[in-house]
């Protein structure tokens, strides 16, 4: 069947059955930003924002957000105009394989918005829903404090 | 050394790409009329089929076909990405009618999508014939143990010890001097045993692959591999489809840390596709991930060490007996490398016999994982010298700087222990760590915190929390020597830019950024005029792939090989254009500048005069290197730790890391290898492990019962780079960083829980369980 969704600030029609996931649906669909990690909602990498607040896709069923602005990493920003949250990770050397940094930006996105000024803790809380076994972290950590910096400067979100 | 491009952090190349998620992994790059392949898993974890019954699957609507021992053609291989010959028994094969662990395949339906797949798979008729399955490693020679790999057609292809009646994969020993007689030298004499479990690399992209045939009739396979050029030969072989008809290409890759040096689905898609001429996918599930792709071979290591009482080692026994599980891939290269990567480290020892071996069990095999039996050995290693300096009262830290192997130096070990032949010798050209071990000793308060919390010290008995602390040295290699190649193609383009294409494979590690960096060094130019294509069989030559440290030094050394040919060139064509000497000349900016003057003549306008102009040909080079040594990477690690002596909680306070990977061509993506590769090993120190049931079925495949550590599980983390190391053997100094890392955190947060307790954990992980029963004594 058809249906149709708000994806990245445009209506867009999905092909899809009444029980795919959100993340099925929109990798289907060629909204393959959306990683599929592990399908048990333990690792983020497929995070999707659902009206501003960061969602496992994988854990919901698609046609239960119809009419919810759905925003992948692509609606944050893209190549050759890249959010400063993009820009942060990049400069911080905290995109190794990549595979998990999607739903990382997803993640740091809602924190920022929310609170440019985020404490560590808040930091540490706001990824924990997210793995990634390339960086330590370390320069998740990094990139999260150089992005919030950009934020209070002035980084459109 | 005062450098341009390298040593210094340049963006990733693919940054921005992979954090707007536009760069494409295997997964992303199916179209809609991609076939879905399904593996039917094992049910037991031995067992062999003796009915199977397809028919009412295949009337299932969307079926495509079922691929089974039944009608593909049997040929045996080894899934080892490695080498040709490889050291591992020929034991695989695409499909068999013995599954030989729980969730080995029994066979693949291929459907128009997913859940036809499984509707499918649910009606497939097999009745097996179930053995008792062997899982306690330690038995596999116990004659009521069942034999595990008793087909007719396995074999070895070079001699490697496999004596499947003995459930042996492979075998090695290596000697130096004689052990017995340094034993009898010894003042003292300590034996020891450690344990080490199954653990998952857990890249967050799952094992993949995609299949199609192209225009030209032929297969391409793209792939989420380490090893293109070896998944090219070894499809090949496994199905004999010719070499010429293969095209390998790696797209992005979501982490691999050896999981993907193995051609494990790459052989199941050619031979599907090759049938079907039309385009399949593979892509494993989480939970079949954990049990169907390698692992991290779980060990047994016995040490028996002779010392006097100053703490010389005259004599050192070190025996590894290895679980490989079903497939004996991996085995022996992985049991070799507990004595090569770490005999070398005190590399005065005069008498060593190593012995190691690899055996089979009905549990999912083991294969290459970051560390590759450095890990597992380092922690009978390390707690070893601990005991011996806690025996003689020497400071850890200085007993290493005084034992350390030093430059100019080399060890017996590199020629006794090769991998799967004997390997070779070379001297040390840079060892910086002394220095690490004073910088991080002081970044973290050792000697101070080591006799503030040392158990014998009355300050903390009876405390609910006990602080502690340790320490340890780790080395490992930089690519095999002898065995390892890598090569690169490099031309010019008409506004100075230049092509680097190139064998070596990025897994995220950032190797196209680094090896861009060393071109742009030699060439003179900026990283930016560097475009990289990477990993394509058709497209680039071969290198072997990405593991054993190797590509920023092997791949790095044929980079600035064939970099410094093109520069040659560009410098004869400049030399004619500027009308001087080359001795005259120098590069810099992208310009060729006469010394001392301002004439000079544009990378640009060389180019465009060499494709239009005079003397017309394409400026372009190969560079084609062999390893001939493997320096190795040093480091000193320090663990702070607290023990809740109620629940058996550890919580480690801070960690300290100094690392000798010679010059960081990229000190940020150097840094993230080393703090990557500590958090890995916190993890599997700490939380990482499969639980079987006795039949041998893992427990908790999957996230959310196979934990690893999250950002908020860190400790406080501290990464040191030695200053000042240049390795003369490697490109611009460099040596590898990747591995090395992963050796530090299991013995010496053992380490540490002896400063704290006086007692020595010997089965890894250290869950709360485990440590309460060592603190109550029942260990």
């Amino acid at each position: 069947m058809y249906k149709n969704f708000k994806i990245n600030g445009k209506k867009i029609e999905l092909r899809l059955e009444n029980d795919s996931t959100l993340l099925k649906a929109l990798r289907d669909n060629g909204f393959t930003e959306v990683k599929n990690g592990c399908e048990e909602g333990q690792c983020g990498a497929c995070m999707v924002l659902i009206d501003g607040r960061p969602v496992n896709s994988c854990q919901i069923f698609a046609i239960s957000v119809q009419g919810k602005e759905i925003t992948t990493v692509k609606g944050i920003g893209r190549v050759g105009f890249p959010s400063f949250i993009q820009e942060a990770y990049v400069d911080a050397g905290a995109v190794q394989c990549g595979f998990c940094t999607p739903g990382f930006i997803i993640s740091t996105y809602a924190l920022l918005k929310k609170n440019p000024n985020p404490s560590e803790e808040e930091i540490l809380e706001a990824l924990d829903g997210n793995l990634c076994r390339c960086t330590g972290y370390e320069k998740i950590l990094d990139a999260v404090r150089l992005a919030a910096k950009r934020a209070r400067e002035g980084g459109r979100l | 050394m005062s450098f341009k491009e390298v040593n210094r952090s340049v963006r990733k190349i693919d940054g921005i790409g992979l954090a707007t998620g536009e760069e494409k992994f295997t997964e992303d790059y199916y179209e809609k009329d991609t076939l879905v392949i399904r593996l039917m898993p094992s049910p037991h974890a031995y067992c062999k089929i003796i009915e199977f019954d397809e028919s009412e699957a295949l009337k299932v609507e969307g079926v495509i076909d079922i691929f089974s021992f039944k009608n593909v053609e049997r040929k045996v291989f080894t899934t080892a990405g490695q080498s040709y010959p490889e050291p591992a028994p020929y034991d695989c094969v695409i499909f068999d009618d013995v599954m030989r662990h729980q969730g080995d395949k029994v066979c693949a339906v291929v459907a128009i999508d997913e859940k036809t797949a499984l509707k499918a798979m649910k009606k497939i008729k097999v009745k097996y014939e179930v053995y008792e399955p062997l899982v306690d490693f330690e038995k596999y020679d116990d004659p009521e143990s069942p034999r595990i790999h008793m087909e007719k057609d396995k074999k070895q292809i070079i001699p490697i010890n496999f004596i499947p009646e003995k459930n042996i994969a492979s075998e090695v020993d290596a000697k130096v001097g004689d052990v017995e007689k340094g034993f009898e030298e010894s003042d003292n004499i300590k034996e020891g045993e450690v344990f080490t479990q199954y653990a998952h690399h857990c890249p967050l992209e799952n094992p993949s692959c995609l299949g199609s045939i192209d225009s030209r009739g032929r297969l391409v396979l793209v792939t989420a591999t380490q090893v293109p050029f070896h998944v090219r030969r070894i499809v090949s072989l496994a199905t004999g489809i010719p070499v010429r008809m293969i095209r390998v290409i790696k797209p992005r890759i979501g982490g691999g840390f050896g999981n993907k040096q193995e051609a494990l689905l790459e052989p199941i898609v050619a031979s599907i596709v090759w049938r079907l001429k039309r385009p399949a996918r593979l892509v494993l599930k989480r939970d079949e991930t954990f049990v169907f792709s390698r692992t991290r071979h779980p060990f047994r290591i016995r040490y028996k060490v002779g010392y006097n009482n100053d703490g010389t080692i005259n004599a050192l026994k070190l025996d590894a007996l290895q679980n490989t599980g079903a497939f004996g891939v991996h085995g022996l290269t992985v049991v070799s490398c507990v004595g090569s990567k770490i005999l070398p480290l005190l590399n005065k020892i005069p008498n060593l016999l190593f012995t190691g071996k690899a055996v089979y069990t009905n549990l999912p095999a083991g294969g290459a994982y970051r560390g590759y039996g450095a890990t597992q050995g380092y922690f009978a290693y390390t707690q070893m010298i601990d005991q011996i300096c806690e025996d003689c009262g020497i400071d850890q830290a200085d007993y290493y700087k005084k034992h350390c192997v030093k430059k100019g130096e080399t060890s017996p070990i590199f020629k006794a222990l090769g991998e799967g032949k004997p390997g070779h010798i070379f001297t040390i050209d840079s060892c910086e760590l002394p220095q690490c071990i004073d910088k991080a000793s002081e970044d973290i308060g050792w000697k101070e915190k080591k006799e503030k919390y040392h158990f014998k010290n009355e300050r903390q008995k009876g405390e609910r929390y006990l602080k502690g602390i340790g320490m340890g040295c780790f080395m490992q290699g930089s690519s095999v020597p002898y065995i390892d190649m890598a090569s690169v193609y490099i031309k010019m383009n008409d506004d100075g830019s230049f092509n680097l294409n190139m064998g070596a494979t990025d897994l995220g590690t950032g190797s196209d950024t680094v090896l861009s960096q060393i071109a742009a060094e030699v060439l003179e130019v900026s990283t930016e005029e560097i475009i990289v294509i990477s990993s394509d069989t058709d497209v680039t030559p071969f290198d072997v792939g990405a593991y054993a440290s190797s590509t920023t030094y092997l791949s790095g050394l044929a980079v600035k090989d064939c970099a410094q040919k093109v520069k040659k060139i560009i410098l004869d064509y400049a030399q004619s254009m500027l009308q001087a000497d080359t001795e005259e000349l120098e590069c810099h900016d992208g310009r060729v500048f006469i010394k001392g003057s301002d004439k000079n003549v544009s990378y640009s306008d060389i180019c465009t005069s060499s494709m239009h102009n005079e003397d017309l040909q394409q400026i372009q080079a190969t560079g084609s290197t062999m390893s001939k040594a493997s320096p190795p990477p040093f480091t000193a690690h320090f663990a702070e730790i607290e023990i809740d002596t109620w629940t058996g909680n550890i919580k480690v306070l801070k960690y300290t890391t100094a690392t000798d990977c010679g010059t960081a061509i990229n000190p940020k993506l150097a840094e993230g290898q080393v703090e990557g590769a500590l958090v890995n090993g916190l993890s599997y120190a700490l939380v990482e492990d499969y639980k079987f049931t006795e039949k041998g079925t893992m427990l908790n495949k999957g996230f959310s019962r196979y934990k690893i550590f999250t950002a908020k599980d860190l400790p406080e983390i501290k990464t040191i780079l030695a200053e000042d190391s240049y390795d003369e053997t490697g490109p611009f100094g460099a040596k590898s960083i990747a591995e090395v890392n992963i050796n530090g955190p299991l013995p010496v947060i053992s380490n540490a829980l002896y400063n704290a307790t006086g007692k020595r954990f010997k089965k890894a992980p250290f869950t709360p369980e485990y440590v309460l029963k060592v603190l109550a004594g029942e260990e």
